[in-house]
């Protein structure tokens, strides 16, 4: 569940005498200016465990800077990311787990990848080999193990790197649209993944650019607007009855123009 | 004087008949250029691909210095190796002056810093692809080294390549750390170049088919192999 300017804010909502989950990824007063623009402002959102949270917004609304300032690739300039109650350091991005837009695959073979990652976390042995078979079957590149993963279509990759983001047994893994120029039978293929995940407990922030992902894969939904949550609330609410201007332009297709927020403004 | 035809026609005679002179200088040229590349490469490679995917104070400094350093002399490097190790040097009590091992030594003194150029270059291109990656996935400093190294092996030849071309045609630093002495540190070049002086153009030129057929053939099969590595998009 977000929570972003009160007027915005829609919250969860939670059965009679259900108290919500403690957050597992807090960010609270999120800021991040560059070349002289404020691109992130102010933005608080708690990750609760196993939840489903779609981030969509228009190009350069800063849904992709949010993950990566949440996954703690980038360092804010202001406010701060929490890891259960701690500040994100090493040890908390290694219970996280993230899938780019653009797969980066080593120059090695489809099992190298896995490897690879699985190496990385310190597993080693009977548990790792555990780790490949189960990541090979659940990605059905079986028959491609042994192939050069930069070789493999974009579907494939972006499966592979889907697989090897989950073979780290993140809690929470962040996806950065993920099927963005994939067919419509990749993209199923990564939505069965990204549901599968979310089955066995993971908690998934998605970043889309398709209003019909955004449903299926989404409980809850941040609509972003120039580096400022305007909405939030359960996805189906917001995707059927947008409150903010912007994100109706959005979801009708009509362009929604208003001057960038600048630090000198 | 003899035609350049003639003198050729003497060159590959020598060479065909495999003659023994000729194979020893050939077999010392080999090693001791071989030795000193995998030398460079093992001190290079780890440092350019350090600089190329740190940043740390004073990387841009490091990468001027890096870079100037390729094009030393190599009469300045045989100079400075024969200092270390002449008799007052410090090196002096090893005994190494005028033997292969200070060959090696003065070219390793003159590959590494190409070696460590060129692979910083390189590295920074295949880091700047991975780093989110890497970031995302925890990896440590030394495995990131170790992962760049290993995933640019193949235009990493390309700069082994480089310092063996360095190394195997140069003359200036052996032959002042090495005297040329004849069965002993007498190398391609430095035969070359001492034959020449002497007009015995049959085996100097015989020496020069024969270095130019192992740059071709060296360039050759690091061609043939990168070509299989494209085709794997591994490069």
């Amino acid at each position: 569940m977000f929570d972003a300017a009160p007027d915005t804010t829609a919250p969860t909502p939670l059965l009679p005498g259900e108290s919500p989950p403690s957050a597992l990824l807090r960010a609270r007063g999120l800021r991040f200016d560059a070349g002289g623009k404020r691109l992130i402002d102010g933005i608080d959102i708690d990750i609760r465990p196993g939840t489903r949270t779609a981030i969509v917004g228009a190009n350069g609304a800063g849904k992709s800077l949010l993950l990566r300032l949440l996954h703690g690739l980038i360092r804010p300039t202001a406010g701060e990311v929490l890891w259960e109650g701690r500040p994100l350091d090493r040890e908390g991005r290694r219970n996280q787990a993230m899938v780019f837009q653009r797969p980066v695959l080593l120059r090695r073979s489809v099992l190298g990848n896995l490897r690879f990652a699985l190496a990385v976390r310190g597993l080693a042995g009977p548990e790792r080999k555990a780790r490949e078979a189960e990541a090979m079957e659940r990605s059905r590149l079986g028959d491609l193990a042994n192939r050069p993963a930069r070789v493999l279509s974009g579907g494939e990759q972006q499966r592979l790197a889907v697989v090897r983001a989950l073979a780290c047994a993140p809690r929470v893994l962040f996806l950065d649209e993920p099927t963005a120029s994939l067919d419509p039978g990749s993209t199923h293929a990564i939505e069965r993944l990204v549901a599968e995940a979310h089955e066995s407990g993971v908690a998934i922030v998605l970043v889309t650019h398709d209003i019909g992902q955004a449903r299926r894969l989404g409980d809850d939904l941040v609509f972003l607007h120039g580096g400022r949550v305007v909405e939030t609330g359960r996805a189906a609410d917001v995707l059927d009855a947008p409150r903010s201007e912007a994100a109706r332009a959005w979801l009708q297709g009509r362009l929604y123009l208003d001057a960038p927020c600048r630090l000198d403004a | 004087m003899e035609s350049f035809w003639e003198i050729l026609g003497e060159a590959f005679g020598l060479i065909l008949a495999w003659d023994s002179d000729l194979i020893e200088i050939i077999g010392l040229s080999l090693r001791v250029t071989l030795t000193a590349v995998a030398i460079s490469c093992v001190i290079g490679l780890p440092l350019g691909a350090a600089v190329g995917a740190f940043r740390f104070p004073g990387r841009a400094a490091a990468i001027v210095v890096l870079n100037a350093l390729m094009g030393l002399p190599p009469v300045v490097v045989g100079l400075i190796a024969y200092l270390m190790l002449s008799a007052a040097g410090p090196l002096g009590p090893l005994g190494l002056l005028y033997t292969p091992a200070a060959m090696i030594i003065a070219q390793t003194i003159l590959v590494t810093p190409i070696v460590a150029a060129l692979s910083r270059q390189v590295v920074e291109d295949y880091y700047r692809e991975y780093a989110e990656q890497f970031d995302s996935l925890g990896v440590g400093p030394l495995d990131r080294v170790a992962a760049l190294l290993w995933d640019a092996r193949y235009s990493l030849l390309t700069v082994a390549l480089a310092g063996f071309g360095r190394a195997v045609a140069e003359v200036g630093a052996v032959i002042i750390v090495g005297g040329n002495i004849n069965h002993v540190t007498r190398v391609m070049t430095t035969t070359i170049a001492l034959e020449t002086s002497k007009g015995n153009l049959e085996l100097a030129l015989a020496l020069g088919v024969v270095l130019l057929a192992i740059a071709v053939a060296v360039n050759g099969a690091a061609m043939t192999l990168r070509a299989s590595a494209v085709r794997m998009a591994y490069v």
